[in-house]
């Protein structure tokens, strides 16, 4: 920590000095570094877009003859890629209308929602030290509870909306529920038990998909249940032309509770010191075994929050077994890279979902496979991870061993 | 000391800790079996056959009536829930073999009702278990060295994914299992320097490194799959594979000859790593310091061990052995890489890891019962078993629960896993 203090004191000498402690502090600052690795993440993307180009290819062949057209090939790749990305994420300025031409931003939000919600599960189960890989399970258990709910019921709008929503958060927390129980009461360890509760969930729900009388649709040999009335669906937030719903709504209000939860209430007080270090809060007198099973409630039911979004929302069509469509995996990238807290995971959700909507529009108009993009998200989580990596790679001046080991202690939390 | 605090510590030394839970999962097994074998009981014989058609030593078919075997095997795991609860209220363990034959008795009986009216292959039944529980093994292995060695190793599912894929594209281009078997290690061995780097150079959470591993290597070899292996599926994707190879002598024992000695040469590699891998861990200098710097790294640093080297070289070697099981997937089941073919089944090996409590024999053992299950599901699923098909298929997974809930339940895995060595 003696470091620490050293760099305190020298800014304060002289003017040059002081400019030079607020460049340290730029460079320093973890927002740089996570700007940093979403560029480097890019370029490896980069690398991979234009290694499998065939103009790159063709170009290649005659590479010492004339170099400038090898660049150029490996420009157009990435430059067409990257655009095709950014068009079909965020604007897209070659449409005719505003509304058409922002509608891509909408689709990100969309994708961004569940991505949200289902993070929002996984990184408080990291605050309190456990590592909830139980994503897919309890989506898809609060899914089903929903659209049991979204189609079997006949109800006034509204209510029937808000039970529906209700009985999906109720699902998925009991699913994540029964993860913190055995962990609570038997010591077994949640990441097996979460991984095989998936694997449960997805069979039972999809042996209910097929059997008549549960959740299938009446007079169909489909596995898929039938459309959620129109009481019980969640309403476009800007229009029918736009895919956002007020699932999204629900999300922002979910990530405000769990801001709530975590830094201002007694219960995520409790949390996070279990999560520092349990045999210290068992001490303190905090019943570490109640914790869980309260964490693992709140996850579970944040991530079936999820489930109900997608449908209620966005797939309102009819329930699948394929409902969580990677979303409980891709949670915990998310709540990774927002660092466990509410606002980050909102952040990093959002950039998830601008990659979902980007790499589809990606492969449509420039054959690249989808899958640029988990590389490019998988990347940016592994060097946001290790800043004096990303601070290696672009000559930035590095951080003390004081500094790394105060980071040490920060995510010691995670998964002990 | 004052009189309470020695009347406390009196107290304490007299205390007794019983543990309920193995009476407890017991009597719920037993009163699944009461429910289901007896009053959901199947009429019609079972016919349990054991050796394979044309096995010099045949053994004869054996009908039995599942009625009857229902009976009797309740009356049995009664007797062994009456027991253990006896052990229980005398503070005493279960011993581990009437676990196990409560298991067994449980799964005959199971068998019996599920194919009732037909005949069931128990031969080829055991030969997929082990064939099944191959990469499983290699994965638990690969999953043990790294954590016994002090770095968390949740990228089981990337080295086997990443192994399958090299395989593949090797064994293709040279049309030689074995420098396809031999680039799965790399594979393999590539995935955990990255584990190993981000880890102990960096010191990263270690299950961040994991996970995102895993999203990262099935991405990588998703996107090369699909921009370059499926343009050159002849050349590049259609490898030579390992053909069943027969131990003389051995593969005519009845029923352990076939499971045990007819199999691919991945499997007896197999052999060969399990028996490596406990050998060297617990009989060697080598897996001593292992342990050590698993268990206690400044203790391993005072005596002179370099507690990083030793980490980063053997997570790359516990990276080399989880991808030579991804080679199972590519040299012996199909000769074609896939999408996302391993298909979660290195988390499954990190379960068996922590179900064998980081021991490879152990873990060994309860890779071989989820690879049993999966086996089970085929087997059953060929012929009309009753049971919809999903449950069956959630067997494996439900049987895990339990079994981690009720018997296993708080395990400790080497006490430095997870921790980074800062040395100073």
């Amino acid at each position: 920590m003696s470091e620490d203090k050293d760099e305190a004191a020298t800014p304060t000498a002289t003017a040059e000095s002081r400019f030079k402690g607020v460049w340290y502090e730029i460079v320093r600052g973890s927002t740089l570094v996570s700007i940093l690795a979403v560029i480097a993440a890019l370029l490896i993307g980069a690398i991979l877009i234009a290694a499998i180009n065939p103009d790159v290819h063709r170009t290649a062949g005659y590479f010492f003859a004339r170099p400038q057209d090898f660049f150029a090939a490996v420009w157009d790749a990435v430059a067409n890629g990257y655009l095709a990305l950014f068009k079909s994420a965020f604007f897209n300025a070659d449409r005719d209308t505003f509304a058409a031409a922002i509608r891509p931003l909408t689709d990100t939000l969309t994708y961004a929602t569940p991505l949200i919600a289902a993070g929002l599960g996984v990184g408080l189960t990291f605050r309190v030290g456990l590592f909830n890989i139980g994503g897919r399970g309890q989506m898809i258990v609060g899914a089903a509870c929903a659209a049991w709910i979204g189609f079997s019921l006949d109800l006034p709008a509204g209510i029937h909306l808000i039970l529906a929503v209700c009985a999906g958060v109720i699902g998925g927390g009991l699913w994540g529920g029964v993860a913190g129980f055995l962990k609570a009461r038997t010591g077994a360890h949640e990441v097996i038990l979460t991984i095989m509760l998936n694997y449960v969930a997805f069979y039972l729900v999809s042996w209910m998909l097929r059997t008549q009388g549960l959740l299938q649709a009446p007079g169909s040999v489909n596995p898929k249940s039938p459309p959620m009335k129109e009481t019980a669906v969640l309403p476009s937030l800007f229009g029918s032309q736009f895919t956002l719903h007020w699932g999204f709504v629900l999300v922002i209000a979910a990530t405000v509770f769990v801001w709530w939860l975590i830094n201002r209430s007694a219960l995520g007080f409790e949390f996070r010191a279990v999560g520092f270090n349990p045999n210290a809060a068992q001490t303190a007198g905090i019943n570490v075994s109640r914790m869980y099973v309260y964490a693992m409630l709140i996850a579970g039911g944040l991530v079936g929050l999820a489930g109900a979004n997608q449908v209620l929302g966005t797939q309102s069509g009819g329930l699948t077994s394929g409902v969580d469509a990677g979303i409980g995996f891709d949670a915990i990238t998310v709540a990774l890279l927002g660092r466990s807290t509410p606002w980050g995971i909102f952040a990093a959700g959002i950039l998830f979902g601008a990659f979902k909507a980007g790499g589809f529009g990606m492969q449509a108009a420039e054959g690249i496979p989808v899958e640029i993009v988990t590389i490019v998200q998988s990347v940016i989580v592994l060097f946001i991870a290790a800043p004096p990596l990303v601070r290696a790679m672009f000559f930035l001046p590095g951080r003390q061993r004081a500094k790394k080991a105060e980071k040490l202690s920060a995510t010691e939390g995670v998964a002990s | 000391m004052t009189i309470d605090a020695i009347a406390v510590s009196e107290s304490l030394e007299k205390a007794t800790v019983r543990s309920w839970k193995t009476p407890i999962s017991f009597a719920i097994f037993t009163f699944l079996a009461f429910i289901v074998f007896v009053l959901f009981a199947r009429e019609d014989q079972t016919t349990f056959q054991l050796s394979p058609d044309n096995a010099a030593i045949k053994i004869p078919l054996i009908s039995i009536s599942p009625v009857l075997i229902g009976i009797i095997v309740t009356v049995l795991l009664s007797a062994a829930t009456v027991y253990a609860a006896l052990r229980a209220q005398a503070a005493r363990k279960t011993p581990l073999w009437i676990t196990a034959v409560f298991a067994f008795l449980f799964t005959l009986s199971f068998l019996a009702w599920a194919g009732s009216g037909s005949s069931l292959n128990i031969t080829q039944l055991l030969v997929s278990s082990v064939a099944l529980s191959t990469p499983l093994i290699f994965g638990s292995l690969g999953g043990i060295l790294s954590e016994r060695a002090g770095v968390v190793n949740v990228a089981i599912e990337g080295q086997l994914l990443a192994g399958a894929f090299l395989a593949a594209i090797v064994s293709s281009v040279t049309g030689s299992p074995w420098a396809g078997l031999f680039a799965a290690g790399v594979g393999g061995m590539l995935v955990s320097f990255i584990l190993a780097t981000f880890s102990i150079k960096y010191w990263v959470e270690q299950v961040i490194v994991g996970v995102v591993i895993n999203v990262l290597v099935l991405g990588l070899t998703s996107f090369l799959y699909t921009a370059v292996l499926v343009k050159n599926t002849d050349t590049l994707n259609t490898a030579a594979r390992f053909g069943r190879w027969k131990v003389p002598g051995l593969s005519e024992i009845p029923v352990i000859g076939p499971v045990l000695f007819n199999q691919t040469v991945i499997v007896y590699v197999m052999y060969l790593a399990v028996f490596g891998v406990w050998f060297g861990l617990f009989h060697t200098k080598w897996g001593l310091r292992l342990r050590a710097v698993g268990e206690h790294p400044q203790a391993a640093d005072t005596v002179g061990i370099d507690v990083n080297r030793t980490r980063f070289w053997n997570v790359a070697l516990a990276g080399a052995v989880a991808g030579a099981g991804g080679a199972y997937f590519t040299l012996d089941s199909v000769s074609h890489f896939g999408k996302d073919m391993t298909a979660g089944l290195g988390f499954i090996a990190l379960a068996a890891v922590i179900f064998g409590r980081w021991n490879p024999i152990r873990s060994t053992l309860a890779a071989l019962l989820f690879g049993f299950a999966m086996s089970l599901q085929f087997v059953l699923g060929a012929i009309s078993s009753g049971v919809p098909s999903e449950f069956l298929l959630m067997l494996p997974y439900v049987v895990t629960i339990f079994a981690v809930a009720g018997f296993v339940g708080h395990v400790r895995g080497p006490a430095a896993s997870g921790k980074p060595y800062v040395k100073g």
